[in-house]
């Protein structure tokens, strides 16, 4: 048993995603930093898409009632575990007892924004329409289709077992890292109405500097820059949309549909984040400034393989560790 | 015979494709857009087939792997659609209890100083279709209708609600519906009533599918 100490403010439990209800209307939802979901699953030997508590306000607290391997990941935070001091991206072990407690994420302009608590097994909850990420907007999934509170008390679904702990990686951000004139950058596909915008916005899309403000969560980054003007204005018909979609609402600061967002949409796309780099996304803090990239398909879908080829290389480098012998419990 | 207009194919990043079939907005290209739904949600590298108002979302399994796939799939998506026939399809009629304006109708007055028209007016025109259910998006059971007077057509809000009701009824663009549950929406809210679409333990979990129909009738109007 899991028990969260802390009042847990938009603390939810998260998987790879909820696929396959878009047509009747259910959005993703999952992890908002996949990669972290997926490597710290790795690390505890668990299914790549098992459910993670996802925490993006701290202090954070909870206490483990039985003795379970857990991997931090995402956010470095400053973990400690009855005081002891943790390394991030780690698997460790906790005795029945101890209390895990993170702290404000560090690391000056290069720290994320949200921690990933993986345990062993995953976290156990009832899978809703194929997934167990918690789906806010219709209030099922996760814990009761809601985020975590003081007092909730979730399962590990490996708790007790045998797990090789001591061991950790080297985060993405650090393995593959992208900025572009000294800013985080995410790379951008055009959209469908690409071309209907002013050419210089268009220019001053790929050359601005873009703030992610405070209205910005799970459901979508509102960002702060130079106005996009259309040529003329567009008033679309209702359509599906995906995570990473930019949309452009008629005051011209342009919306990222983030894993919470509406699968269906109506407002002008600039363009699409690319999948490959959504959980740099993921972990851009609010107030901070990025920039876009401009990218083709064929180099879109190659950053898909560069990010499948890390996990290959964490799931090979866990093998090792798991394999060594002096498996402690 | 004249040249027809091509649809048009676009990316959402690498995660899927829509399809824009040109046109006027009608109930018959939403009957082909059904078909090709059926059809291509088959295709081996599709994960999900969406329709959309007179349009189709594909999301991938695996994305194409070169530009050349991406291509090939669009001229295939292309040529089904030449191909698809329109599937009528009967469904169910739902009466809803609207009150309109007031607390519940916070945009009213909005969709007045836009369309020039009254209160009475713009309730009598969006209470008399019988509106056809076109596909579901937006958040869990939420319905996207077809047939609403072009009349009390009202651009969507410049800046969007950061959250609006279950239950509330209002007007996008062209378009009109009801929100399942309480959320974010860039829509004009005129009015609102109360129905469960959606329970995540039935199946399926919507309660409404394309082809049935909703009827609002006036239950009262607050000014």
């Amino acid at each position: 048993m899991i028990e969260v100490l802390s009042s847990a403010a938009l603390a939810t439990v998260q998987d790879l995603g909820r696929t396959g209800s878009l047509r009747w209307g259910v959005g993703t939802s999952g992890a908002m930093d996949n990669l972290a979901l997926a490597a710290g699953n790795l690390l505890l030997g668990n299914a790549l898409g098992a459910a993670a508590i996802e925490i993006p306000v701290f202090p954070f607290k909870v206490r483990f009632g039985e003795d379970c391997a857990f991997a931090l990941t995402g956010a470095d935070c400053a973990a400690r575990l009855d005081g002891q001091p943790l390394l991030p991206w780690w698997v460790h072990q906790a005795r029945a007892g101890q209390v895990l407690a993170l702290g404000l994420p560090q690391g000056g302009a290069q720290r994320g924004t949200r921690a990933m608590l993986c345990v062993a097994g995953g976290v156990d909850v009832p899978e809703v329409l194929g997934s167990r990420s918690t789906q806010l907007r219709g209030a099922f999934g996760g814990h009761e289709g809601r985020s975590l509170r003081r007092g909730d008390v979730l399962r590990a679904a490996g708790a007790g077992a045998a797990c090789k702990t001591g061991f950790g990686l080297v985060p993405p951000a650090l393995a593959m890292p992208l900025e572009r004139d000294g800013l985080p950058a995410v790379r951008v596909l055009p959209a469908a109405e690409y071309a209907g915008f002013d050419p210089a916005s268009r220019s001053a899309f790929w050359a601005g500097e873009w703030k992610i403000t405070s209205q910005s969560d799970r459901y979508g980054y509102r960002l702060e820059g130079e106005a996009l003007r259309p040529i003329a204005p567009m008033e679309l018909r209702s359509h599906g949309i995906v995570p990473g979609v930019i949309q452009v609402p008629h005051s011209g600061q342009p919306i990222i549909q983030m894993r919470d967002a509406q699968p269906s949409g109506g407002y002008p796309k600039f363009g699409t984040v690319i999948e490959a780099d959504m959980w740099r996304l993921g972990q851009a803090p609010i107030g901070s400034r990025m920039r876009f990239i401009e990218t083709g398909w064929d180099e879109a879908v190659a950053a898909l393989d560069e990010v499948r080829a890390w996990l290959d290389k964490v799931a090979r480098m866990v093998e090792l560790h798991r394999a060594a012998p002096g498996a402690r419990r | 015979m004249t040249t027809r207009q091509r649809p048009s194919t676009s990316l959402l990043g690498t995660t899927a494709l829509l399809f824009e079939p040109p046109g006027e907005m009608n109930l018959g290209t939403q009957q082909r857009i059904w078909a090709l739904a059926h059809e291509a949600g088959a295709w081996p590298e599709i994960r999900e087939a969406v329709p959309g108002m007179n349009n189709l979302m594909l999301t991938f399994l695996r994305p194409p792997r070169r530009l050349e796939a991406l291509e090939a799939l669009e001229a295939r998506l292309a040529d089904a659609w030449d191909a698809a026939v329109a599937r009528p399809r009967e469904g169910r009629v739902v009466e809803l209890p609207v009150v309109y304006g007031g607390a519940g109708g916070p945009h009213l007055s909005d969709v007045m100083a836009h369309t020039g028209l009254s209160i009475e007016r713009i309730v009598e025109l969006h209470s008399a279709p019988l509106y056809p259910v076109y596909a579901l998006g937006s958040h869990p059971g939420y319905c996207y209708l077809g047939g609403m007077d072009a009349r009390i057509a009202t651009p969507r809000r410049k800046v969007p609600m950061l959250s609006i009701p279950g239950g509330a009824v209002s007007i996008g663009g062209a378009q009109t519906g009801v929100s399942a549950s309480p959320g974010p929406s860039g829509w004009n809210t005129i009015g609102s009533t109360s129905m469960c679409f959606f329970d995540p333990a039935q199946d399926p979990p919507a309660t409404l599918q394309p082809g049935d129909m909703i009827r609002f009738r006036v239950e009262g109007i607050v000014r």
